[in-house]
């Protein structure tokens, strides 16, 4: 035993499928693992005894069908799950107990998959370093000098816990790239499906026209295995595509031979390191050597994509942050009369990131500025969305860095907004516009800390995008560096 | 554009967040560099430009006109801070 998990997602569920392991045994695994790595702070919430029973369940009643049969796996702590506490990070909504699954989260658990506990994150997912938890940093299972870095956010549980082994694949929410960057910063694929494909429901919202949720995994066949189990159609998503089910995992293929893959010229940034800019042509390379052809390409408006998001974001999260009043569910603080209940409740409940964004959103909402800030962004994002549609009637992926860096010090970017935003800059257009991205491991810093590629495809083309991430990924040989130091 | 303590105030007041001295001054500070990051849009010329609000370009789906066990009174109240039988309870709003 120990071995189990270091496998993959999909071999471990062949492996229970055939019943080479038991459910149980591959459950027991995690769960020990998971009990000795308190230190990373991973998780928020354990349901350790509930795994096991689940397991034991499995095991016992030979529940072998599901494609996901007798995976152990841990969700971000923004998927509400019946009966087991789920906060967002937040001390506003520390005790929210839901009385509903969310659909993504349900659809695992029908595909057979067990719920080891719930995944630290940023707050309301706002956050690039998961420092703006409100139950403390997740560190990173990499280390630089014996110092303690960040596991990327806002999925940085989620992130930390795929390459520290303590679940064998989990979901995330993307807003502005809090799959991806957590995924480069840890060595992990992570993937931020179309907005549509994956449905919103019982996800706690942050900006509803960006939000959306997608797998995190060890490598790219976990990875269109899980989008397999999570996607769908969902009439309780108003925003959720109805298109046809497809089969991610079973037309997965290395062939992109004449695959057209460009590349934008915008995306190389000021300040970015060499070894970033060094990936990137090793990149192109090895998409060459697969037989894609790259194109040099132009998406003009990539530099407004950041101010254009913290806009739009901020915007949205002030009317769905508005909910929490603290007589529906989660803290309340008391006041002399309703409006000072509210104001002390959010006041003591929420964590000054959320405040800052809640007041920046109010305010470029607020009569006078509207126009000025709100309606403007929505026009940019428009030129931003078009830049994307013209390139993709001559190119069918698009290749980037995942970040412009390496995963940084805890604290070294605490203070400053804008420098903690900038982390995003590679992450957040295709957000803005709906596309689907991946970020898949492909080399090292020169301190050792994991770099991410990123390959973004046409709506509803993950098959595209897992293609070409699943060749390169062939080319790359990633091999995961973590050491169990924390043990 | 820029944000003093009035602006805080006021945003704060509609933002029900409670406001101090020191969430103020932190808050002007904050909120004048992301502004004037967010300022560079002004650069572009939109006038021409339609407003994009949602990525999404397909009809609202029309569910079936039937009703549905869902939501619950029992299940709404369950998460309520204070609560009695049958009602959120909040502080007195009217003498």
């Amino acid at each position: 035993m120990g071995e189990i998990t270091k496998l993959t997602l999909v071999n471990l569920v062949s492996k229970i499928k055939s019943k080479e392991i038991s459910a149980l045994d591959a459950c027991s695994d995690y769960v020990n693992r998971i009990v000795k790595s308190k230190k990373l702070n991973t998780f928020v919430t354990e349901t350790l005894e509930q795994a096991i029973s689940s397991a034991k369940k499995i095991d016992d009643n030979n529940l072998k069908e599901g494609i996901l049969s007798g995976a152990p796996i841990a969700v971000k702590d923004l998927f509400c799950t019946k009966n087991v506490e789920t906060t967002a990070s937040s001390k506003i909504l520390k005790g929210f107990v839901p009385t509903y699954e969310s659909t993504v989260t349900s659809k695992l658990w029908e595909r057979g998959a067990v719920l080891l506990g719930k995944l630290n994150c940023d707050e309301f997912a706002m956050g690039s370093s998961n420092e703006t938890s409100a139950f403390g940093n997740v560190i990173n299972p990499y280390k630089v000098n014996d110092e303690n870095i960040v596991p990327g956010g806002s999925s940085g549980g989620c992130s930390a816990a795929v390459a520290a082994d303590l679940t064998v694949a989990t979901v995330g929410t993307d807003t502005g790239g809090s799959i991806r960057q957590p995924a480069a910063f840890t060595g992990i694929v992570g993937l931020k499906p179309t907005y549509g494909r994956c449905s919103r429901w019982g996800i706690v919202a942050f900006a509803s026209s960006l939000d959306q949720a997608g797998p995190m995994t060890k490598n790219v066949s976990d990875c269109a295995l899980m989008l397999d189990a999570i996607s769908g159609f969902d009439e309780k998503d108003s925003t959720s595509a109805n298109t046809k089910k497809e089969e991610f995992l079973k037309n997965l293929n290395r062939n992109i031979k004449g695959l057209k893959i460009g590349i934008p010229k915008e995306y190389i940034v000021d300040d970015m390191p060499k070894e970033i800019q060094d990936l990137w042509d090793k990149g192109i390379s090895w998409m060459k050597e697969s037989g894609a052809i790259i194109k040099d390409i132009s998406l003009p408006h990539t530099k407004y994509a950041l101010p254009t998001y913290y806009i739009i974001a901020p915007a949205e999260a002030s009317s769905n942050l508005a909910r929490y009043d603290g007589v529906r569910y989660g803290f309340r603080a008391s006041g002399k009369d309703l409006n000072e209940m509210y104001e002390n409740t959010r006041s003591l409940g929420f964590g000054n990131e959320v405040k800052r964004r809640i007041m920046i959103g109010t305010y470029v909402l607020s009569s006078g500025y509207y126009d000025a800030y709100y309606l403007k962004a929505q026009q940019v994002r428009r030129l931003i969305k078009n830049d994307f549609d013209l390139v993709f009637k001559d190119v069918d992926a698009i290749l980037t860095p995942t970040a412009p860096s390496s995963a940084f010090k805890i604290g070294e970017k605490k203070d400053d907004p804008i420098s903690m935003y900038l982390n995003d800059v590679f992450t957040v257009p295709i957000n803005l516009a709906g596309l689907p991205a991946i970020s898949i491991p492909a080399g090292f810093d020169k301190s050792g800390l994991p770099l991410g590629l990123q390959i973004i495809g046409k709506p509803f083309d993950e098959q595209t995008v897992l293609n070409s991430a699943y060749a390169l990924e062939e080319k790359i040989g990633f091999k995961s560096q973590v050491k169990d130091w924390w043990m | 554009m820029s944000i003093n303590k009035e602006t805080v105030k006021k945003i704060s007041k509609l933002s029900r967040i409670a406001s101090n001295e020191e969430f103020e001054n932190s808050m002007i500070k904050d909120l004048n560099s992301i502004l004037k990051f967010v300022e560079q849009l002004n650069e572009l010329n939109t006038s021409n430009t339609e407003p994009l609000s949602s990525v999404v370009d397909q009809k609202l789906y029309q569910r079936d006109d039937v009703e549905k066990k869902i939501n619950e009174k029992k299940d709404i109240l369950q998460n309520s801070p204070v609560k009695n039988e049958n009602y959120f309870v909040v502080p007195k709003i009217i003498e």
